[in-house]
């Protein structure tokens, strides 16, 4: 527009006047405040999802902020320029101040998102969080079928529930985002979760294949995708996202396993993304308590989440490209992937300073592969629940 | 339920950003920005300017009217331009219209 009108400055992208703002600081070398923040308000959940993201040794709810510790901490990043938060869990509904919160966060100025199983929810609850500012409601479903979706999540009547608050999150007028996580045993139901999601009126779909670490890795034999399956995926978000355009716009994250380059996890280690636990540890990442030997500045300590960004040594430790070894360290890719996930790096060679081995330059990516391959073609279909008492393998007869 | 999920922006339209799509001005960066859903977008001067005058009310031929004015510039170019940005913004999903008024 600026031709016409003659701006007297330039947009970032002269040629979009509405450019993506993450896109165009993602290259930023300053690590200034991220511009969403992923807050895990509890770990407590009904579900118990063999690939839950939340750490193997989850925080129990006697070590959870308080509320009036939420608040503090939503008032402060409003006040860095933190512009988007993100309530999760575990399953934030659980926490009885959900609605408080969300309200805090609004009159702060802050965007909020709720990402949530929704079993938990009543229409009056989401009526209440729409009241308080609710900005989007974010679903995650475990398939489009009800007994394999229950027995995924372990829980009995989720998935009909699902369906039930997804419509009145519509029938408010809040966007809603389908998120589906992916795996080997749900994958072939992609179409369908698809036309499920345009039946539901959602404007954004997350295909969202698992990842491997922490609950995910202990389930890896009974979840992870075989290559042809992957592909057949691949294809089919293509085709959707190609006749969908406009109506539906569809994230896509496939396993890191099966491709040659490592992802650039969270955007680079300390460059774009914080959260923070339940017990109000400001992490680089949600798994990253799972790497041993960092320690993890809480909200409760004397220093200001600003500073914990910026100096904590945590942050600092895997932060830009000095950290790496060979062959990361003189590889052309350093500053693209950053060397993949660190979280991954560590859970797999055990020092996460090494080269992620998602990476086909990593010594070990040929072995992770070819057994992540056995794995795949193989015949454990037997989930460990997350819970927590450390896991709960599912019975013989699936229940 | 939600209105209609194509819309086509027109001279006619009196468009509006929907509740979850939200203009502020970010005062650490200095910049304004369009809060979505998992995006924070940013627009340029001009299409802050055209964003803050679509209350529901003005017409799309009512924005370029007053921008015209305001600019000294041909209202047709700025009419096209003015279409083309809400018609992006429309297509990302962050633009509604004011529902027709029966009095």
């Amino acid at each position: 527009m600026s031709d016409v009108l003659g701006s007297p400055t330039v947009p970032p992208d002269a040629s979009d006047s509405l450019a993506v703002l993450e896109k165009q600081r993602s290259t930023a070398e300053t690590f200034g405040i991220p511009l969403a923040v992923l807050l895990e308000i509890t770990h407590r959940c009904p579900l118990q999802c063999p690939y839950c993201s939340n750490p193997v040794e989850l925080d129990r709810s006697g070590k959870e902020l308080t509320t009036e510790e939420w608040k503090k901490v939503l008032s402060e990043l409003a006040e860095i320029g933190v512009l988007q938060v993100h309530f999760s869990g575990g399953e934030p509904t659980a926490r009885k101040d959900l609605v408080e919160l969300v309200k805090h966060a609004s009159d702060v100025g802050l965007y909020t998102n709720l990402i949530t199983s929704a079993v938990l929810l009543t229409r009056e609850r989401l009526s209440e969080l729409a009241d308080a500012g609710l900005c989007h409601v974010q679903i995650s479903f475990q398939g489009v079928e009800e007994a394999p979706a229950d027995r995924v999540a372990g829980y009995r009547g989720g998935h009909r529930k699902k369906l039930e608050v997804a419509k009145w999150t519509r029938e408010l007028d809040l966007p809603l985002t389908v998120n589906a996580v992916m795996h080997r045993q749900n994958l072939h139901q992609l179409p369908d979760i698809i036309q499920m999601s345009i039946d539901l009126d959602a404007d954004r779909l997350e295909v969202a294949n698992v990842q491997y670490y922490g609950w995910a890795l202990k389930n890896r034999a009974a979840l992870m995708p075989t290559v042809a399956q992957l592909d057949e995926c691949t294809r089919i978000v293509e085709e959707a996202r190609e006749r969908l355009k406009g109506r539906l716009s569809i994230d896509y994250v496939v396993p890191d396993y099966y491709a040659l380059r490592p992802k650039k996890c969270m955007g680079g280690w300390g460059r774009q993304f914080f959260n923070i636990s339940p017990a109000g540890k400001v992490l680089p990442c949600h798994a990253a308590e799972s790497i041993t030997g960092l320690d993890f500045e809480s909200v409760r300590s004397n220093h200001s989440i600003a500073w914990i960004w910026q100096n904590s040594d945590a942050f600092n430790r895997y932060r830009g490209t000095g950290w790496m070894k060979e062959p990361c360290k003189s590889c052309e890719f350093r500053e693209i992937d950053f060397g993949g996930c660190r979280c991954q790096a560590f859970a797999l060679t055990g020092d996460a300073a090494n080269t992620d081995p998602a990476c086909a330059l990593s010594p070990l990516h040929e072995t992770i592969f070819k057994q992540a391959e056995r794995e795949a073609e193989g015949e454990t279909n037997r989930f460990l629940y997350r819970n927590f008492a450390g896991g709960t393998l599912e019975s013989e007869n699936g229940a | 339920m939600a209105g209609p999920r194509h819309i086509s922006v027109s001279e006619a339209s009196r468009p509006v950003l929907p509740r979850h799509a939200k203009l502020k001005y970010d005062e650490t960066r200095k910049v304004w920005v369009i809060l979505a859903p998992e995006r924070v977008l940013a627009p340029d001067e001009i299409a802050v300017e055209v964003l803050q005058l679509c209350n529901g009310e003005r017409s799309v031929g009512d924005v370029s009217d007053q921008l015209a004015a305001k600019y000294a510039a041909p209202r047709e170019a700025i009419l096209t331009d003015v279409i083309a940005m809400l018609q992006d913004l429309a297509d990302k999903g962050f633009l509604t219209e004011a529902r027709e008024k029966t009095s």
